[in-house]
């Protein structure tokens, strides 16, 4: 189960409301590489998992994971903060208006909705983690791309932050894939 | 929201990311001893600022909510509504 926290993992922050990137951001929030097909699939593949080490990696990046999908949130929230329609269609956003006015919604950064097509469970704990870290890496890679494309420094400063946690998680699937690896060589599983 | 309640908001913002950073460490090292001990030391400091926290500002948790004079787990401002 999951218990509810009223506060952010960090202090999500933007200089100014700013249409155009909050087209953009979204994507972190229902496209291919974004925070909700990270929280699903880490939390989807864990049953599958053989040792306790890659259940536990996969149950708390998962969780972390839902974290930054409110940080996310919450960042468009406040980019979109009092858009008019008139607005909203300038930033090429009419469409998103006419669907769902200034509600957040679940796209990519051309409006494509999110589908479980992006995330994978393949039963086998090397292909799945290998996975992982390709999905850690296209994430980091799109918060890159993000920081490029706005001059915003608080909300560069709250990207670079969810940037750096992709790193991070890299780092301990890759320590979860070598010690399972291990694990199935000791066992003889071929 | 006033200076002072969100100093400590961002002080257990802090905390809380350190004990998640050991906690995702310890999930690949759980031989680590020294990691665990700082993972102890830094939970047990985040505890008390949130029960600071909850004491003066209100509920972090629903549960905290029975320690409160009254229902104000609703009360706001909501996570994303909080201007740093």
């Amino acid at each position: 189960m999951w218990i509810y926290e009223k506060k952010l993992q960090y202090p999500a922050k933007v200089s100014k409301p700013d249409l155009r990137m909050a087209k953009y951001l979204i994507t972190q929030y229902g496209g291919p590489d974004g925070e909700l097909s990270a929280a699903l699939r880490y939390l989807n593949q864990r049953y599958s998992m053989p040792t306790n080490v890659t259940k536990a990696i996969l149950t708390d990046i998962g969780t972390e994971e839902m974290a930054h999908l409110e940080i996310i949130a919450t960042l468009v929230y406040k980019l979109t903060k009092g858009a008019s329609a008139e607005e909203m269609e300038r930033a090429g956003l009419g469409g998103h208006y006419a669907d769902h006015d200034n509600a957040l919604y679940y796209v990519d950064a051309t409006g494509n909705p999110w589908t479980a097509t992006y995330i994978q469970a393949k039963g086998d704990p090397v292909a799945d983690l290998h996975e992982d870290m390709a999905a850690e890496e296209k994430a980091r890679a799109t918060y890159q791309w993000l920081i490029d494309l706005t001059d915003d420094p608080d909300l560069i400063d709250t990207l670079n932050f969810l940037r750096v946690r992709e790193i991070v998680h890299f780092q301990r699937f890759g320590e979860a894939l070598d010690l399972v690896q291990e694990y199935q060589n000791s066992k003889h599983i071929f | 929201m006033h200076r002072e309640q969100l100093e400590l908001l961002k002080r257990i913002q802090a905390l809380e990311f350190t004990a998640t950073e050991f906690n995702l460490y310890l999930d690949t090292h759980p031989g680590d001893q020294r990691a665990f001990i700082d993972f102890s030391n830094t939970v047990r400091e985040l505890e008390q600022q949130k029960e600071l926290y909850t004491r003066n500002y209100g509920p972090l948790i629903v549960d905290d909510t029975a320690r409160q004079p009254c229902w104000n787990w609703i009360d706001d401002p909501w996570p994303w509504e909080i201007e740093y």
